[in-house]
């Protein structure tokens, strides 16, 4: 896999290195092998390096990375098995949202996933992974259903927001989110959210009002796209670099303001570079929060979820000090 | 619980609307119909409530104007005004070259002093028809509407108002939707809201919600479009997504005001359209239906 991304050209070159020596196979000589092994080490402290201090824009570049693993990737190589469910028994069935049971390790659990495509035929059926509101009614019918047969809920969200179109609005986009937003604070199973790329707006929330929420290192969650942010503050979606460092938008910025648990890190040089690492990281981590709160009794679930959220948020009260000096 | 204190209603008397955002006022004996271009007199357009007595258009109202228009006289009590916004993100990074350059907290002063009010939102609990009812309506005029952790925690402060005092709840919304400038912590008072509207509903509690122009993004995407019974203004742009977006998504130009009240009636996401004359008749009668 190259390293196509702007920032990671110092680990091209060296990579180029590597794999013109590598060519010479056999007749590498004796130099040559101590450059080739130099190189190859110099790779990964580069990389190490990059990684560890990436900006949040590149952080964006790396969340939506063309080869970034979907859901469907992780769903492919944790589960041992998923029976996909379709329909929102009312209109039709979104493929921007991917949601069934599944068995970790032998628990069932209700998966609710955002899913986008990988080549440009797989991008338009599932809309670029923006769910129309059918998708949302999907999820809502599934989520009820894991209640209703006690299945806990684990979600991946991984969309840059709900689709934005006239049909979306037709069809009740705003309601659809507000509803699974009503439904989760009270369901009585444990659920898991956990962003694995973008997480964007009410799109993304819409699916993730979670007793526990956790973010890949690389991943993104932000109260809109940077580009929208922008084209609202600014009028300009030019300045999204701009709107996405101002937003604090990678995990390791959203972690200590408590919006969200956990960081869940990534191979290096990102998920994309190791499937099957980042696989098991997930299925380790979600097995691992199941059992915690796995724990509680539905009472405490229900009502540390709710404190949780109710919680979320940051103001202050008006003396006539703060006032003088927020108005000087 | 915060200090209650009856508000003076001075705000309301709309005399003065020279310099007030969105009021298109021509000197101050007159104002201009953005959507008919006709001139109304001050005094006519005030007593008709703010609406084109040509074309229909319902100009947009101040969150006490609002209050005025529904509560019964003398009936509403503030609470929790002092709450105000802070800058949980130090939101100071800006485009270069961009004209704006205050951040966040000069930003939230100027809006306070533009509006006189703290926040975008007044909550409190008055009468309607002499039946009680916890209120929060907000305010176009501050920051557009948005909800930052300060709009998120006083509409979810009225809502616990209604379970503590076993009453319903009535939103009056408007908004633009989240505020940006607060980041993920404005998401999450979609959470927030929405969980205390669950709440309320397993009180079987009547929740009423009222949109008024515009209501859009996280906010209707949230509590605007959880009523139990959901009102609207005419001609209100009511939508998740803004007509400029869309246009820009689907590359086509919509016609003017598709997204509005009338739409969503149409299609089922509204119960009634209701004019601003009739609003507080229409508050009454739920609210005996539903005692």
């Amino acid at each position: 896999m190259a390293y196509d991304l702007e920032f990671e050209k110092p680990l091209a070159e060296l990579e180029k290195k590597i794999s013109t020596l590598q060519r010479k196979g056999d007749r590498l000589k004796a130099e040559e092998l101590v450059q080739l092994q130099e190189a190859e080490r110099d790779l990964r402290h580069k990389t190490e390096e990059i990684y560890k201090n990436l900006t949040t824009w590149q952080t964006v570049s790396v969340a939506r990375h063309k080869d970034r693993p979907y859901a469907a990737d992780y769903i492919r190589l944790m589960c041992n098995d998923f029976f996909e469910l379709h329909g929102d028994r009312s209109f039709g069935d979104d493929h921007a949202i991917m949601a069934g049971p599944a068995t970790i390790d032998g628990q069932t659990v209700m998966l609710v996933c955002h899913q986008k495509g990988r080549d440009m035929k797989e991008k338009q059926f599932r809309n670029l992974g923006m769910p129309h509101p059918e998708g949302y009614r999907k999820a809502h019918r599934l989520m009820k259903q894991a209640e209703k047969f006690n299945m806990p809920i684990v979600t991946l969200i991984d969309a840059s927001g709900a689709s934005p179109g006239l049909v979306d609005e037709e069809r009740g986009q705003a309601e659809a989110i507000a509803a699974t937003l009503y439904l989760m604070p009270r369901l009585k199973v444990p659920i898991i959210s956990t962003i694995i790329g973008e997480g964007g707006s009410g799109g993304a929330l819409a699916i993730g009002v979670a007793d526990r929420v956790l973010m890949f290192e690389h991943s993104i969650y932000m109260v809109a796209a940077p580009e929208a942010a922008a084209s609202i503050m600014w009028r300009d979606s030019a300045h999204a670099s701009h709107a996405a460092t101002a937003m604090r938008i990678s995990a390791r910025e959203l972690l200590p303001l408590g919006l969200i648990d956990e960081i869940l890190p990534e191979p290096l040089g990102g998920a994309h570079r190791n499937y099957n690492q980042m696989a098991i990281t997930l299925k380790d981590a979600l097995k691992r929060q199941l059992a915690e709160i796995g724990k509680l009794s539905v009472e405490e679930l229900l009502e540390q979820r709710y404190q949780k959220f109710r919680n979320m948020g940051k103001y202050g009260t008006l003396t006539e000090q703060n006032l003088a000096t927020a108005q000087a | 619980m915060a200090k209650e204190a009856a508000v003076p209603l001075t705000r309301q008397t709309s005399s003065s609307n020279e310099e007030k955002p969105g009021l298109p006022s021509v000197g101050n004996i007159a104002v201009k119909c953005p959507k008919c271009k006709e001139i109304l007199y001050s005094r006519d357009w005030e007593k008709n409530l703010k609406v084109c007595s040509r074309c229909n258009h319902h100009f947009r109202l101040t969150a006490y104007e609002r209050i005025e228009l529904l509560a019964d006289p003398g009936s509403f009590h503030e609470l929790d005004a002092d709450i105000i916004s802070v800058d949980p993100l130090q939101f100071t990074t800006f485009p270069p070259a961009h004209a704006d350059q205050r951040n966040y907290g000069e930003k939230l002063a100027a809006e306070r002093k533009k509006t006189g009010m703290n926040e975008a939102v007044v909550i409190g609990h008055s009468t309607v028809e002499s039946k009680p009812l916890a209120m929060a309506v907000m305010d176009f005029h501050f920051m557009g509407g948005s909800m930052g952790s300060a709009v998120g925690e006083k509409i979810t402060r009225a809502i616990e108002l209604g379970i503590e005092r076993n009453i319903p709840v009535l939103i009056a919304s408007t908004s633009g939707g989240a505020r940006m400038q607060e980041g993920l912590f404005s998401l999450m008072q979609m959470a927030k809201t929405s969980a205390a509207l669950a709440k309320l509903g397993e009180k079987k509690l009547p929740y009423i919600s009222l949109l008024t122009d515009p209501t859009t993004g996280g906010v209707s995407a949230s509590f605007a479009m959880l009523g139990d019974i959901t009102l609207a203004e005419p001609g209100a742009l009511v939508c998740f997504t803004g007509p400029r977006v869309i246009e820009q998504f689907m590359h086509i130009k919509l016609p003017e005001g598709t997204v509005n009240s009338e739409f969503g009636l149409q299609h089922g996401m509204i119960d009634a359209v209701v004019h601003r004359r009739d609003l507080r008749s229409t508050l009454g009668r739920i609210l005996r239906l539903y005692a």
